[in-house]
C-alpha cells in the first residue's frame, strides 16, 4: 500500500518536475516568473491530442509534434511580448503582468478552438501490470516515470555539458559580461524558452495520457503546483526543481489517501508555506547578495 | 588601427562623451586617464558596442564599427576586460576562460590560447577547477584579463585593472600588461592610477568631463605640469 502511494507520488512528481524546470530555467536567466507556463503546458497537451486523437498518429508523433510546436510557442511568447519589454528596459513587474495576460490569451484561444469541455485522451504506455517482487506497478506509471527521468537527465546534460548550456549559466550569473564574451543573449533566452515549452509539452501529454482527460483549464492548477515545486526546491536551481516536484507529488499522493481527495491540492501549498517560513530561499537555494 | 572620430555618447539626457577623438596604432600601449566620471568607461563601452554613440564614427582597420553589436565586436578582434572584473562567480576558472573563447571554434587554436593564458598567469592554472568567487581580488583580475585574451583579440581593452589591488599586485599587473604587449597585443589601458599607467604606456590621453584635454607621448605627459597638478600630485 505504502509502496503504491510512493510510486503514485513519484510518477506525478516527475511530471511536476518537468513543468517546474521550465519555471526555473526562465527564472534563472531572466529573473522572471513566467506565469504563462501553465497555459503552455495545456497548449502542449492539446497539440498532442490533435495529432494522436484527431489525426490518428501514434503517441511518439504526438509527442514530437507537441515538443516542436510548443517549444516554438515558448520562443514566440518571448519574441513578441517579452523581448520588446527588455529592449525598453521596462520594470520587471510589467513583464510579470504580461506573462499573466499571455496565459489568459492562450487558455481562451484553446477554449475557442477546442471548446471548454473535457475531452478524451488515450491511455499511454498501456501494457498492463508489471510485477517486481511483491510490488505491482502500472505500466503507464512506469512509462511516465522513465520518460520524465530521461528528459530531466537530457536537460541536465544540456545545461551542464554543452556550449549553449554554459552560455545559459553565464547569462544567469552576469548577463553584461556574457554579452561581452560574444554571447547573443536574446538567442540564448529564446533557446531557454524553447526548452521550457518543450518540457511543458511533454509533461502535458504524459499527464493527459495518465488521467485520460484534457481541457483548456488543465494548466492552471498544475502550473501553480509546479511553481510551488520550483520555489520549494529553490527557484533557478535545476535539481531543486526536481526535488521540489517529487516532494509535491508525494505529498499529494499521501494526502489524497490519508486526508481525503479534497486536500490533495492544498497539501502542496501547505508544505510550501512551511518551507518558506523556515528557509526562505527554498531547500537548495543560496542567499543571493545583490552587489551594487 | 582603431580610430574614434568625434564621438558623442549620451546616457538618456546626460551628455557623457563630448566629441572624443582617439587613435591607436598597432603594437602600442595607449592609456586613457582621468578622474571619476570623466567618461573613461563610457569610452570603452562605446567601442565595444554596449553603448551607441549619437554622433561620430569608430573605425577599426578602416572598417566602420560604430553600431556593431558587442558579440560581433569580439569576433572582429576587440576584447574588453571590464571594470570590476565581472567574472562569472559560480563558474570554474576553466569555464570562465572557455566563455572567453565563445566566438571561436578551432579547437587547436583555442588550446594554444589556454596555454598562453596559463603561461602568463600560472596562478590560474593552479586554480583551474576552483569557482571564480573563491579567488582573491588579484586572481580575479588575472582571470578577467585572461578571459579577454581567450578571444584572441588584436586589441585588448583594459578597464582599471589595478582597481582595489594592493600596491604589490598593482606592480605585478602592470608588469603583466607589458608582457602581453610584448606578445604583439595592442592595448588600450584605462586607469585612474595615472602615474603607473603613463609609465608603461607609449602614448596617453587625458580625459576630463567627456573631453580629451591633453594628449601626447606618455613620458612627456608624466612631466606635464597640468597632468601633474590634476592627477599625479606633487611628485
Amino acid at each position: 500500500m505504502i509502496s503504491q502511494l510512493i510510486f503514485d507520488g513519484l510518477t506525478l512528481g516527475m511530471v511536476y518536475a518537468l513543468v517546474a524546470v521550465g519555471y526555473s530555467l526562465v527564472f534563472g536567466i531572466l529573473r522572471l516568473v513566467n506565469f504563462s507556463h501553465g497555459s503552455v503546458y495545456a497548449f502542449g497537451a492539446h497539440i498532442a491530442m490533435v495529432v494522436v486523437v484527431t489525426m490518428g498518429y501514434g503517441l511518439i508523433w504526438g509527442l514530437c509534434a507537441s515538443i516542436i510546436v510548443t517549444g516554438l510557442l515558448g520562443v514566440a511568447i518571448d519574441k513578441i511580448s517579452l523581448e520588446p519589454l527588455r529592449k525598453k528596459k521596462s520594470k520587471q513587474i510589467s513583464a510579470l503582468i504580461t506573462t499573466i495576460g499571455i496565459s489568459y490569451i492562450i487558455q481562451n484561444s484553446l477554449m475557442i478552438i477546442f471548446g471548454s469541455e473535457s475531452k478524451w485522451f488515450p491511455k499511454i504506455f498501456d501494457l498492463g501490470i508489471i510485477k517486481i517482487g511483491s510490488v505491482s506497478l502500472k505500466s503507464t506509471q512506469v512509462g511516465i516515470f522513465l520518460t520524465s527521468l530521461a528528459l530531466l537527465l537530457i536537460l541536465s546534460y544540456v545545461i551542464h555539458y554543452t556550449k549553449i548550456g554554459l552560455a545559459m549559466r553565464a547569462i544567469e550569473q552576469n548577463s553584461k559580461a556574457a554579452s561581452l564574451m560574444g554571447i547573443d543573449v536574446n538567442q540564448v533566452v529564446s533557446f531557454t524558452f524553447f526548452l521550457g515549452g518543450a518540457s511543458a509539452a511533454i509533461a502535458g501529454t504524459l499527464i493527459s495520457g495518465y488521467y485520460q482527460v484534457i481541457n483548456p483549464q488543465m494548466g492552471f492548477i498544475v502550473g501553480l503546483k509546479a511553481f510551488s515545486a520550483a520555489v520549494l526546491g529553490g527557484i533557478g536551481i535545476l535539481h531543486g526543481a526536481v526535488v521540489g516536484g517529487v516532494l509535491v507529488g508525494l505529498s499529494e499522493s499521501f494526502a489524497a489517501n490519508y486526508l481525503g481527495g479534497g486536500y490533495r491540492d492544498a497539501i502542496a501549498f501547505l508544505i510550501l508555506i512551511i518551507v518558506l517560513i523556515l528557509k526562505p530561499t527554498g531547500l537548495f537555494g543560496k542567499k543571493h547578495i545583490e552587489k551594487v | 588601427m582603431l580610430k574614434m572620430q568625434n564621438i558623442h555618447t549620451y546616457y538618456d539626457n546626460i551628455h557623457a562623451l563630448k566629441g572624443i577623438n582617439l587613435n591607436i596604432n598597432k603594437g602600442e600601449i595607449v592609456t586613457l586617464i582621468g578622474s571619476n566620471g570623466a567618461g573613461k568607461t563610457t569610452t570603452l563601452g562605446t567601442i565595444t558596442g554596449l553603448l551607441k554613440p549619437k554622433e561620430g564614427k569608430i573605425l577599426y582597420n578602416d572598417e566602420d564599427i560604430t553600431c556593431v553589436q558587442p558579440g560581433h565586436i569580439v569576433k572582429k578582434g576587440i576584447s574588453l576586460s571590464p571594470e570590476g572584473r565581472e567574472v562569472f562567480p559560480q563558474l570554474t576558472v576553466f569555464d570562465n576562460l572557455k566563455l572567453g573563447a565563445y566566438t571561436r571554434s578551432d579547437k587547436k587554436e583555442i588550446d594554444q590560447s589556454y596555454e598562453m593564458v596559463y603561461e602568463l598567469f600560472p596562478r590560474l592554472f593552479e586554480r583551474k577547477t576552483q569557482i571564480a568567487k573563491t579567488l582573491s581580488g588579484g586572481e580575479q583580475q588575472m582571470l578577467a584579463i585572461g578571459r579577454a585574451l581567450m578571444s584572441k583579440p588584436e586589441i585588448l581593452l583594459l578597464d582599471e585593472p589595478s582597481l582595489g589591488l594592493s600596491p604589490n599586485l598593482v606592480l605585478l599587473i602592470f608588469e603583466l600588461i607589458k608582457d602581453i604587449n610584448k606578445l604583439g597585443m595592442t592595448i588600450l589601458l584605462v586607469e585612474q592610477n595615472a602615474k603607473m599607467a603613463l609609465k608603461v604606456a607609449d602614448r596617453g590621453y587625458v580625459l576630463e568631463t567627456g573631453k580629451i584635454i591633453i594628449e601626447g607621448n606618455a613620458k612627456e605627459l608624466l612631466n606635464d605640469d597640468r597632468v601633474k597638478q590634476a592627477y599625479l600630485g606633487n611628485l
